[in-house]
C-alpha cells in the first residue's frame, strides 16, 4: 500500500497544519486509486464543523463537506481518495477514536504539528475488519 | 425499487457499484436489502451491536431521514437514498 503525494500538496498540508494550530485542521484527499497504490491530485479543506472548545483535538467534517468533496472530484474525473487531519502536539497515530469513526479504503494522513511547527506526516488505513489500522508508505515526488 | 447511492469508500465493498436498487418500503429495508446483498458492508455501516454507526448519515432528497422518521422513513419505488458518511477524527 502506497500513497504517492506530490511536494507541493504535502506541503501545502503541512502550512494547513501550522495556521490552525493548536486546532485541529482536516480535509479532503482527492486523486486517482489503483489496486495497491494511489496518487493525491489535490486536496479540499474545510472549516472544522467541531464546537470551539473540542477543535484542539477533534475535527469533523459534515455530510454536506463530503457531498461537496464527492462533486468536485466528479468534476475533475478523479475520486475522494482519503482525509487528512492535523494533530496538534500529539504523535501522528491514529487514536481508538479516529478508529472508531474511520471509513474503509480511506488513506488517513495524519500530520504531527509540534509547537506551531509540522514535523512529519504519516498515512493509514483501516482493516477490512475495523481492528486496526494499517500504515503506507507515503512516496513525495 | 428505490436506489441507494454508495459513498466512494464503500464502493469496494458493494462490488465497485456507485447505485444499487434495493427492496424495501421503508429505510430499514432498504439497508436490510443491501446488506444481504453485500455482506462486506454491514460491519462498515452497523456496531457490533446492530446500531447504524455514528457516522452513517442517510439523505433522502435534501433532507437527512433523522429529521424524517429516522429508519422507519417510508420509501417510494423511485427514491433516491444516499449514504453519506460525516468523517470525524481527533487525537484522545
Amino acid at each position: 500500500m502506497k500513497l504517492e503525494i506530490t511536494k507541493y500538496l504535502l506541503e501545502k498540508i503541512h502550512a494547513h497544519g501550522e495556521e490552525s494550530y493548536p486546532e485541529e485542521v482536516a480535509g479532503f484527499l482527492l486523486g486517482r486509486a489503483g489496486a495497491t497504490s494511489r496518487l493525491a491530485t489535490e486536496i479540499l479543506t474545510f472549516a472544522n464543523a467541531r464546537e470551539d472548545a473540542s477543535r484542539r483535538n477533534r475535527y469533523l467534517l459534515t455530510p454536506q463537506d463530503m457531498l461537496r468533496a464527492e462533486s468536485k472530484a466528479e468534476e475533475l474525473g478523479v475520486d475522494v481518495i482519503g482525509v487528512f487531519h492535523s494533530h496538534p502536539d500529539h504523535p501522528n497515530r491514529p487514536s481508538e477514536f479516529d478508529m472508531e469513526w474511520a471509513m474503509p479504503w480511506f488513506s488517513y494522513l495524519i500530520t504531527c504539528v509540534e509547537e506551531g511547527r509540522a514535523v512529519e506526516s504519516r498515512s493509514w488505513r483501516l482493516g477490512d475488519d475495523r481492528s486496526m489500522f494499517e500504515e503506507e508508505e507515503i512516496q513525495v515526488s | 425499487m428505490p436506489t441507494l447511492r454508495i459513498p466512494t469508500p464503500l464502493r469496494p465493498y458493494a462490488d465497485g457499484q456507485t447505485e444499487i436498487s434495493v427492496q424495501g418500503k421503508t429505510v430499514a429495508e432498504a439497508l436490510g436489502d443491501l446488506t444481504t446483498q453485500f455482506p462486506e458492508l454491514k460491519k462498515h455501516l452497523f456496531s457490533e451491536a446492530g446500531e447504524l454507526r455514528a457516522f452513517v448519515n442517510l439523505f433522502l432528497g435534501e433532507e437527512d431521514v433523522r429529521h424524517l422518521q429516522g429508519i422507519e422513513t417510508p420509501l417510494k419505488d423511485d427514491d433516491m437514498l444516499r449514504i453519506i458518511p460525516s468523517i470525524a477524527g481527533g487525537n484522545h
